[in-house]
């Protein structure tokens, strides 16, 4: 299924409210991960609006396709995705990271409608990931995962086990999308933990490697399509290039962005920037 | 800096910013001290390690487990690493290395637990650390000890670099309520005696001690004479200190910002039922369940890790002595 030029409008129109509303939520609750959540933007919109099988009516049918936010830290784009999708009022990014909410600081399938796997901790995500595309193939219900990772994420032992792990056992229905902005908390990755040839290494590694623009939901779409369509049984990793802190001319590329609350006075430039008042 | 109003007391200064600060000073011009942090200086404050002596600190990215290893091939040298994250990712991630490292080779291993019990309030239970004392306290050789305010967090650095063996100490992210003046005497083992009491001894560590004593004011006026110690030295833990408390006040209510499984609570009562010391006691802690995400203060209250908590809990305490 192609993506219509309608169709793409739509999303992109979304995605700017998003972005938007995150900042809103972040700013009211003056705690939370800004650059992380404007970065993989695109990347949840267009897995829950273009190439997921999910459903809000029915979030626990066991024949879903899986989304596993690895970088938890993104929750609030995650949650401003799956209210518009339908699983809980919009109304509720109000309550973000305030006692008693449903929308916690880092993702919790005990709390949130929609939500697939509880994350937080860096370097796990991709290893449960793994174990829900073999589990869910046992039980062959076609159901597909996707797993987003993040530059942190990927510094961390346990994501090269699991892709070892992932080749080994075929996951062909495992694909990765790596929200690949090169930026961490303290610093640029390339300072932090420099990454070389990323698409190399995944390689070596047995993987597919796809590249794509991570703000472009064309490009996001070609990419899962063709990750979806290999026929022989090896996983593929999506390296989507991005931009943490994307659509905010002062967040983006800073990793002092990374977990800082949203003073007024950014907060006014910053909706300024994004529009929709 | 966030400012923090505990009632009546009110400190200036985070300990996380107490620790990057002791860091500096007493590492600075020790060519021995190195200082390991996996992808998040901004958050533990070693930061300010990285600025003043940049050739002995490593960030090693988001890899705890590795940091932790790589520390165990510091100290084989002669060198005293200091690992940061935080202190559920220390206690989890790195437990590996701790074990066969620290543990059991006894190498100079210090891990250093930033963001301890809840105080990385928001982010939520994936990044509370509510067991981190009971899974060190169980490692053979390892020292266990939990900061409880300024002062103490300074001397634990100090102590730190000067006493050799793996360490573990738990940091907090958050402002505590000053108990100490600065120029306090700590010593390895040795609980500190806050407030003399007859009538039960309240046995905290960590943001509890400032909460202890205030509750202890409130006792007063109901007429309960409550004794306050800082077990800051959870392993080893001051038995001697315990067991004469125990003695002569006849009951004891352990408060710690963990689970009520295997901390502070746990190693009291172990004491005390190995000794034949049956009095009454009390555990001031979290549930065994997790928190949730809010402010500290909402957590601290919710979950009955504040003064009120305190109080009641020694007065239902109190209540069963003989
Ligand atoms: C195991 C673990 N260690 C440390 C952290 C703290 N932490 C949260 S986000 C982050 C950096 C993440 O960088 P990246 O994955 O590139 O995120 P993005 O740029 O997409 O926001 C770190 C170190 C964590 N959540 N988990
Ligand atoms: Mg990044």
């Amino acid at each position: 299924m192609g993506l219509t030029a309608e169709r793409k409008a739509y999303l992109e129109k979304l995605c700017g409210k998003f972005r938007r509303d995150v900042v809103d939520a972040l700013y009211k609750a003056q705690t939370g991960h800004p650059g992380g959540s404007l970065s993989v933007c695109e990347i949840l919109t267009t897995l829950y609006f273009e190439k997921a099988n999910v459903d809000p009516q029915n979030p626990e049918k066991p024949d879903r396709d899986r989304i596993v936010l690895c970088k938890g830290h993104a929750a609030p784009m995650l949650y401003r995705v799956l209210a518009e999708k339908g699983f809980f009022p919009v109304e509720e990014m109000k309550t973000l990271r305030r006692l008693n909410t449903r929308l916690q600081g880092h993702p919790s399938v005990k709390h949130t409608p929609g939500v697939d796997l509880s994350t937080g901790p860096l370097g796990a995500g991709l290893s449960a990931a793994l174990g829900m595309a073999l589990g869910l193939r046992l039980s062959k219900t076609g159901a597909r995962v996707y797993a987003v990772l993040g530059d942190g994420d990927v510094n961390e032992g346990m994501v090269w086990e699991a892709c070892m792990s992932a080749v080994k056992f075929k996951a062909d229905n495992l694909v990765a999308i790596y929200d690949w902005n090169r930026v961490q908390l303290d610093g640029k990755s390339a300072d932090i933990m420099p990454q070389g040839d990323m698409e190399a290494k995944f390689s070596a590694f047995g993987w597919r490697c796809l590249t794509c623009g991570g703000h472009d939901i064309k490009s996001l779409c070609d990419a899962i399509d063709k990750a979806n369509a290999y026929p022989d049984g090896r996983p593929v990793m999506i390296l989507a290039d991005t931009v943490k802190g994307k659509g905010v001319s002062f967040m983006e590329g800073q990793n002092t962005w990374h977990g800082k609350a949203i003073s007024e006075a950014d907060h006014k430039r910053a909706a300024a920037e994004l529009g929709g008042d | 800096m966030p400012r923090r109003n505990w009632g009546a007391i009110e400190m200036a200064k985070a300990i996380r910013e107490v620790y990057g600060e002791a860091l500096v000073k007493y590492g600075r011009d020790n060519p021995d001290v190195v200082v390991l942090d996996a992808d998040v200086s901004a958050s533990t404050r070693t930061a300010l390690f990285q600025a003043a002596c940049p050739e002995r600190f490593f960030n090693v990215g988001v890899a705890e487990a590795n940091m932790a290893a790589m520390a165990a091939g510091f100290a084989s040298v002669g060198k005293i690493p200091f690992i940061n994250s935080f202190a559920t990712f220390v206690t989890t991630l790195a437990l590996l290395p701790a074990r066969i490292f620290g543990s059991y080779s006894k190498l100079n291993v210090k891990f250093m637990g930033a963001y301890g019990g809840l105080s990385d309030a928001y982010d939520g239970p994936s990044h509370h650390a509510i067991e981190d004392v009971a899974i060190m306290r169980a490692l053979p050789n390892f020292r266990v000890y939990v900061a409880s305010d300024e002062a103490l967090t300074d001397w634990l650095v100090k102590h730190a670099i000067e006493s050799e063996g793996p360490m573990y100490i738990r940091l907090s992210r958050d402002v505590f309520p000053s108990v100490y003046g600065s120029d306090t005497a700590f010593e390895d083992g040795n609980g500190k005696v806050l407030r003399d009491g007859k009538d039960v001894t309240i046995v905290a560590c960590g943001v509890m001690v400032g909460f202890a004593l205030e509750a202890a004011k409130a006792l007063a006026l109901e007429g309960i004479d409550a004794k306050v110690v800082d077990m800051f030295t959870i392993k080893p833990l001051d038995e001697e200190l315990l067991l004469v408390s125990a003695r002569t006040t006849g009951a004891v209510v352990t408060a710690e910002e963990h689970s009520v499984v295997g901390g502070l609570g746990g190693a009291a009562a172990e004491t005390l039922a190995a000794a034949g010391t049956l009095v009454p006691m009390g555990f001031v802690g979290l549930a065994d369940c997790h928190a949730e995400c809010g402010s500290y203060k909402e957590l601290l209250s919710k979950y009955r890790l504040d003064v009120s908590a305190l109080v009641a809990k020694v007065r239902e305490t109190v209540g069963r002595k003989g």
